[in-house]
């Protein structure tokens, strides 16, 4: 019973000790998802947390300037204005009409600033018939099936 | 050919249905004329999958751009490496694909044991006919690849249409890796199937004794030797082509492929007790249940996008299945565990805290922690929103703080366990065994102090990975030696027919010294350095000991894209030694960017070289160049584990006999062959 014990102890060391590690873990990189259409109504403490918005990148709303990159992000009929800070490039899926992902604070003026930006990996495209790319779907070559 | 695909792929379903039903019915009724057929139905579904597999590379390679997969995922550029890749860069190809390396070891199961396990066979080829029926299901009614491409017409029905070219294959997986990494991730993936199928079956027909153990071994360790190479690859991939200079991100996908690596690592471990002590046959039987639940998760995970990724495609119709299907596995699992619990009592009890088998319970709970930590981390999102109503993420810091030290653990046991006697251990074969590699670890410690090694993680997995490195070394030493005294040959002569004639204890030294040296490339991140920079035309970037010089740009136009190159001179300690050309593509027919980094990689460190694109200020091209140290041992230690697997593979050089466990004596340096043996247990250890 003693054998047993002392493995217990050493199961309870590890378990206690990488839970607690995983709690600080937790409390510095927890983010919240938002949609656009919920950080308007986030009020108080709330709108200081770390969040994760996602949404389509306006066409044409991408802007580099000096230190940041500005872009709006559009998603169930509302938009929201981008500032990203971040010292990475910016993916090369991050384009018109792509769908990305940020991370960051609200800032001043309902603008929010990005410290991350994802765009979604290019294996997620599935192409739209008649999309681009390619010649344009023709009804008058019927195909075998 | 897309019709001929279709009709296969149907009729894979239905012998796979047979295969399962009659297999049931085999199994009630015993009759010998029932068990071939469905064991032949087994084998048929397999081939009709390959069939279907082929049909759709056929539609690939002979450019039919009215099957919607192929318009989708290929255009007539594409060359022929790609084509074969383009069948795994979609949804509906991925599932065939999974289908197709399944029905690979259904195929190669059932023809190996076709005379043999008679008993065992039925059950078996029951569940991966469930399997098989499951996956089926989705490429027949739910991500069919086959489906021709069709446009509304003007009446409102749909008219079936061809296109003159596709829309190519996205930048991101045009690239060497891409045709082989998923195939080697997906290999383990649907490998798991094997051992779970034999731990299932076993479990219904109460098969006696650990042979089911014995008759996957080799089986798990395929799956396992491909997961881990589809792990590296991915991660490699990630490397040199995502950009931003790092190999892990904790990213959604990423962690799905590692959950099933933990607990297949975990369990190639613990069914050691189970051989030498018959202890842990619960956890064991368990430990493959959850392997095969996690490659489902896995899979479940890139190709539902239930967690938001980089990777994941878009919400899509099979989050469903596959969560009725692990519902459903995890019901049977439990229906054969709960009526067939006695089936698996222990024989054998722990003795003693310091022995081989506190070891590998050590082993175990480690990497099961770790695959919680994982598991809960990667899941948090949709836990947080079921439980809170808040969709809550965590990430790296998360990942990192528990799982660094979680490794460094392991690291130790990795030179620990193999050299801790069965039951117990005395304190002088701990200092015999123990004493000049913890030595050497220290000493490495120190020396790594004064040259102002200061980064307490990296510094904890040096000492460790030259501890652990030199036990591995003494064993090979010991045994070597004792050989050489016996035959006179070389002294790595003497080390070969060592391994050769216990590969499987051999071999997995050998993949623990490749694990050191995975660690030894991680412990490297710590110290990784970037700079970034506008660079004119003859402007130096300092890094490290090297100087970059920018020397001009060109434009390289190939057959799918057009290179941007920007033209970098790199001297080091003022010399010069290389041009590197990182380099932005553009895509014609897809108008998607891609970037392809230069990388001068060296076991030192890799300098690591990204064109990041124009200045917005100075309308320049930036360049962001990264220093990473011992990246390259990462690689290089995958190979080694690589490489240890196959070892472990081969059937040793003679019957090997080996003491029972209460018999053997401590961790003595172990020449197999030569020690008799009380009870004929296989020889491993």
């Amino acid at each position: 019973m003693r054998k047993q014990a002392k493995f217990g102890v050493g199961v309870f060391v590890i378990v206690a000790s990488m839970g607690f590690l995983a709690w600080l873990g937790y409390g510095e990189s927890k983010t919240y998802y938002h949609t656009i259409a919920e950080l308007e109504t986030l009020k108080g403490s709330a709108m200081s947390q770390r969040m994760r918005i996602g949404g389509t990148v306006a066409v044409g709303s991408i802007r580099h300037l000096a230190g940041r990159v500005d872009f709006v992000l559009e998603g169930e009929g509302k938009t929201l204005p981008i500032s990203y800070i971040g010292t990475d490039p910016l993916p090369d899926t991050f384009i018109d009409k792509s769908q990305a992902l940020v991370e960051g604070h609200p800032g001043p003026e309902g603008r929010f600033v990005a410290e991350v930006v994802q765009a979604k990996c290019a294996s997620k495209y599935e192409a739209a018939p008649g999309g681009k790319g390619g010649a344009a779907p023709s009804p008058t070559e019927p195909s075998r099936m | 050919m897309d019709v001929f695909g279709s009709f296969a792929l149907v009729l894979a379903f239905v012998c796979a249905v047979y295969a399962f039903g009659g297999g049931i019915a085999a199994i009630i009724t015993r009759h010998p004329l029932l068990i071939k057929s469905t064991r032949q139905a087994g084998i048929t579904t397999c081939c009709l999958i390959f069939l279907a597999t082929f049909s759709l590379e056929y539609l690939f390679f002979s450019d039919n751009f009215s099957a919607a997969y192929v318009v989708s995922h290929s255009n007539r550029d594409l060359s022929t490496f790609y084509k074969i890749a383009a069948l795994w860069s979609g949804q509906e190809g991925s599932l065939l694909f999974w289908s197709f390396l399944l029905s690979i070891y259904v195929f190669s199961v059932l023809l190996t044991y076709r005379n043999k396990n008679g008993e065992l066979m039925p059950y078996v080829g029951v569940v991966m006919a469930g399997v098989q029926i499951f996956f089926l299901t989705l490429n027949n009614f739910i991500e069919n690849p086959f489906k021709a491409l069709a446009v509304p017409g003007a009446d409102g029905l749909m008219n079936y249409v061809a296109r003159a070219d596709g829309n190519g294959l996205t930048p991101l997986l045009q690239y060497p890796e891409m045709v082989i990494h998923p195939p080697n991730l997906y290999s383990g993936y649907t490998g798991f199937t094997i051992p779970f199928a034999f731990a299932l079956g076993a479990l219904l027909a109460r098969y006696p004794g650990e042979k089911w153990i014995h008759l996957t071994r080799k089986w798990t360790m395929i799956a396992w030797m491909f997961q881990s190479m589809g792990i590296l690859l991915g991660a490699h991939w990630a490397y040199a082509v995502l950009g931003w200079g790092g190999y892990w991100g904790w990213d959604p996908v990423e962690n799905a492929s590692l959950l099933p690596w933990l607990t297949g690592t975990a369990f190639l471990h613990s069914v050691m007790m189970q051989e030498k002590r018959g202890m842990m046959k619960v956890w064991n039987v368990w430990l493959v249940f959850c392997t095969f639940l996690l490659c489902i998760l896995g899979t479940f995970l890139t190709r539902s996008g239930v967690v938001s990724s980089v990777h994941a495609f878009a919400n899509s119709k099979i989050g469903n299945w596959f969560v009725g299907f692990m519902a459903i596995t995890v019901l049977v699992c439990l229906g054969a565990y709960l009526k067939n619990r006695d089936y698996l009592a222990s024989e054998n009890q722990l003795d003693s805290i310091v022995s081989r088998e506190s070891s590998f319970l050590f082993n175990n709970l480690i990497l099961l922690v770790a695959c919680v930590a994982v598991l809960s981390g990667t899941l948090f999102p949709v836990f947080s929103e079921l439980l809170t109503g808040n969709r809550i993420s965590v990430g790296a810091p998360f990942f990192n703080k528990v799982n660094i030290p979680l490794g460094l653990l392991l690291l130790f046991l990795t030179g620990v366990g193999p050299l801790l006697a069965w039951r117990k251990t005395s304190t002088e074969s701990l200092k015999r065994n123990f004493g000049w590699p913890l030595a050497m670890g220290l000493v490495a410690g120190v020396i790594a102090l004064v040259f102002g090694f200061r980064q307490f993680y990296s510094w904890i997995c040096l000492i460790l990975c030259v501890f652990v490195a030199s036990t591995v070394l003494l064993e090979f030493y010991r045994g070597a030696k004792v050989i050489r005294a016996r035959s006179g040959a070389s002294f790595v002569a003497s080390a070969v027919e060592l391994t050769m004639r216990n590969t499987r204890r051999y071999g997995g030294y050998i993949v623990h010294m490749g694990m050191v040296f995975v660690f030894i490339g991680l412990a490297g991140a710590a110290f990784n350095r970037d700079i970034q920079k506008d660079m004119r035309q003859g402007d130096t970037m300092q890094i490290g000991p090297y100087n970059l010089v920018l020397q001009g740009f060109d434009t390289k136009p190939e057959k799918n894209y057009t290179a941007q190159r920007l033209l970098v001179e790199v001297l080091q300690d003022n010399k010069p030694t290389m041009m590197l050309y990182p380099e932005k593509r553009r895509f014609s027919t897809t108008e998607e960017n891609g970037t392809m980094v230069a990388i001068r990689s060296t076991l030192k460190e890799d300098l690591y070289v990204v064109y990041a694109g124009t200045s917005p200020d100075s309308g320049l091209p930036v360049l962001h160049t990264y220093l990473n140290p011992l990246v390259k041992w990462i690689w290089f230690g995958g190979v080694v584990v690589v490489f240890g697997t196959l070892v472990a593979l081969l059937p040793n050089r003679r019957t090997v006999l080996v003491l029972s466990g209460a018999q053997q004596p401590a961790a003595q340096p172990f020449v197999p062959g030569l020690t008799p043996s009380a009870t004929m247990r296989e020889g491993h250890d």
